[in-house]
């Protein structure tokens, strides 16, 4: 450069990438943060045999027998109690269900528990063989336990999706937000600094970020979980920039207007949210009606999930995302037109 | 090189119903230091940010170096050098990265180790900003101003809250600047700032300049350069005309149940002002005296003090 000036877009993604390493809290956030909630997960919800069911037996005439015959289940465990301290138990969480014995046994239990519907099906079962029911076909299990059809499996692509809109957002959102409350956004236009290179030293912190964040995740997946990694890299890494981008862009227009960290915060949570509930990340939204699955489906982090859930574990090649890679596009692309529309830079 | 380097004629700026600035006049000649002096809210850092480029005006011309913003922003921005009130540089990069960083927007300039030792802060160059005294964060913002090597420089309360020796640290660095020709626009609430810095000063009040000059003519205009200040106990008071009757007594104002007396010879009025209460068997509460300041000027126009806003 002409008498030594450095260059500005490399001083300005300088500046991001220095503030972000020299600031331990961020560090723990974007690369600590989901390798542990995905170590937390992955561990509750390990593939390890028939889950056990803690069931009750209500306290009264015929509850020893009762209790005798369930316990031959090796899928429950029975506690007898007294009928109060049994129905307590039910309603704070720590039973699947509470059985009350007699000639005709009643089952008292949340339908909406999905442990305490196999529980009610297991207890009928136990008592019906105790009463001397006979099978009358025989059946033959077969565990299904390979990679890429488990929890952790369907979990890790969504944490990846979650972290990409987290850092996204909040690196870029709450940078911008940050320097117009210290008005150095300001002191930055009474100089010559273009305003494009601004934005886009963001944008290029992120990328450079960005391989790491989702290194981590994926590798301490493989490693620690056997979580697949079917896709091409190609694939992979096309996913990855276009949802850091796409939240890049979501970010930017968040922050475009915001004068405080707490109303750019308040709106991150409004955006964020309704994605962390509704876009597969944690559970599939397949859960959902009809028609919010359909609106689910329009959000940026869905389609993120999705497409990394098709490259990432069935190995899926990029043109099968298509709608996928057309739903971030669209967001991407409007948010950034949005934004910069409504940029307040003074 | 135009006859101004800073020219504002008829500047207006509202913000809704706020006039912040109502038709203010200002011409700064190349390699002059002018002052802004005025309490808070007066219109100092509207206009101030009017001449930066940073806010429109609703009405007025403004004109840096002889240029307009609408049609040589860019330009401008080359060619001049700001400090701004509240800013905040990045706490977590050191002094050397944010110097660096404000180098890279300008097509010329000085090298980091140039400006830096020229403000002062070579020993500092490795520190974070956030582990820098307020003296050394204001030098540090004007290492940022100037490492372009500007031909105008811009502060805007380039001292406030800043111990005396901060305070003389910066005045030596904009004094430099001077000595190579530079235009300086300054805005302060300290007279004895504008006394030592400015040629000139425009002193502003509600959006308005209500007087400017060189500080010394100022300070003449009150037709004399002593205050003879004082309090009556128990709040009594004396007319001001029996007062002016004083032999060497240019003028009388009252500030916060304190009467100031002007005065070109305090050893002349103060023996016949002790006989004045002595005859009325009135008693002082306390009497001070002082050489006429920018302050007492503002004080006279307005009948208000400068730091009272």
């Amino acid at each position: 450069m002409a008498d030594g000036r450095p260059s500005p877009i490399a001083q300005l993604t300088l500046w991001r990438l220095r503030e972000f390493l020299r600031e331990p809290e961020a560090l723990f956030w974007v690369f600590a943060f989901p390798i542990l909630l995905a170590f937390a997960l992955g561990i509750a919800f390990k593939s390890r045999g028939p889950q056990t069911l803690r069931i009750a037996v209500q306290d009264g005439p015929g509850a020893p027998a009762a209790a005798e015959a369930l316990q031959r289940s090796s899928r429950l465990d029975v506690t007898v109690l007294d009928s109060a301290a049994a129905y307590d138990a039910l309603h704070n969480g720590q039973f699947a269900l509470v059985v009350r014995p007699g000639p005709t046994p009643v089952l008292a239990y949340d339908s909406t528990r999905a442990e305490s519907d196999v529980a009610r099906l297991v207890v009928r079962n136990a008592l019906q063989a105790a009463a001397g029911r006979r099978d009358v076909v025989t059946i033959r299990d077969a565990g299904v336990t390979e990679p890429g059809a488990r929890y952790i499996d369907f979990l890790i692509p969504g944490l990846l999706g979650l972290n990409i809109m987290g850092t996204g957002m909040w690196g870029v959102g709450f940078g911008i937000v940050k320097n117009r409350t210290q008005k150095l956004l300001k002191r930055f236009l009474a100089s010559p600094m273009r305003r494009s290179e601004y934005l886009l030293s963001f944008i290029l912190a992120r990328l450079v970020f960005l391989g790491f964040e989702v290194g981590a995740l994926l590798l301490f997946g493989h490693w620690a979980f056997g979580v697949p990694l079917r896709g091409s890299l190609a694939a992979l890494t096309t996913l990855v920039v276009l949802g850091a981008m796409t939240f890049a862009g979501v970010g930017t227009l968040v922050a475009s207007r915001a004068r405080t960290i707490e109303g750019v915060s308040g709106l991150m949570n409004l955006v964020m949210v309704p994605m962390w509930i509704f876009s597969g990340v944690f559970f599939a939204y397949s859960n959902f009606p009809a028609p919010v699955q359909a609106a689910a489906r329009v959000l940026p982090l869905t389609a993120l999930n999705d497409a990394l859930r098709a490259v990432l574990l069935d190995g899926a090649a990029l043109r099968t995302t298509a709608e996928e890679l057309a739903v971030m596009s669209a967001w991407a692309l409007l948010s950034f037109v949005l934004a910069l529309k409504m940029f307040r830079w003074e | 090189m135009p006859e101004f380097a800073l020219l504002c004629e008829g500047l207006v700026k509202r913000f809704g119903d706020v006039t912040a600035v109502a038709g203010l006049d200002l011409h700064v000649r190349p390699g002059e230091c002018f002052g802004m002096l005025g309490p808070n809210g007066a219109g100092k850092t509207t206009t101030i940010e009017v001449l930066q480029g940073l806010i429109r005006p609703d009405a007025g011309r403004v004109e840096v170096l002889g240029l307009g913003w609408d049609r040589h922003e860019q330009e401008l921005r080359q060619r001049m050098g700001s400090q701004l009130q509240e800013t905040k540089l990045p706490d977590k990069l050191t002094v050397e990265e944010v110097v660096r960083l404000f180098r890279s927007f300008y097509r010329r300039g000085k090298s980091c180790d140039a400006v830096l030792g020229q403000v002062g802060l070579l020993e500092k160059r490795g520190s974070w900003v956030s582990k820098l005294s307020g003296g050394q964060r204001q030098r540090l913002a004007v290492a940022c101003a100037l490492v372009s090597e500007p031909e105008v420089l811009f502060l805007d309360e380039p001292t406030t809250g800043l111990d005396p020796q901060s305070r003389h640290q910066v005045w030596g660095i904009v004094q430099e600047f001077r000595r190579h020709g530079g235009t300086v626009l300054i805005t302060t609430h300290y007279m004895e700032e504008a006394q030592r810095l400015c040629d000139r000063v425009a002193i502003v009040d509600r959006g308005l300049v209500i007087a400017s000059g060189a500080p010394a003519d100022l300070v003449a205009s009150l037709g004399a350069e002593h205050v003879v200040e004082f309090a009556l106990q128990d709040g009594a008071a004396i007319p001001d005309d029996v007062y002016l009757r004083l032999t060497g007594v240019e003028a009388v104002a009252h500030d916060a149940g304190r009467v100031r007396l002007t005065a070109a010879r305090v050893h002349i009025v103060v023996p016949q002002l002790m006989r004045l209460l002595e005859e009325r068997g009135l008693a002082l509460d306390e009497l001070t005296t002082h050489h006429a300041t920018l302050e007492d000027v503002f004080l006279s126009l307005t009948g208000r003090r400068l730091r009272d806003g």
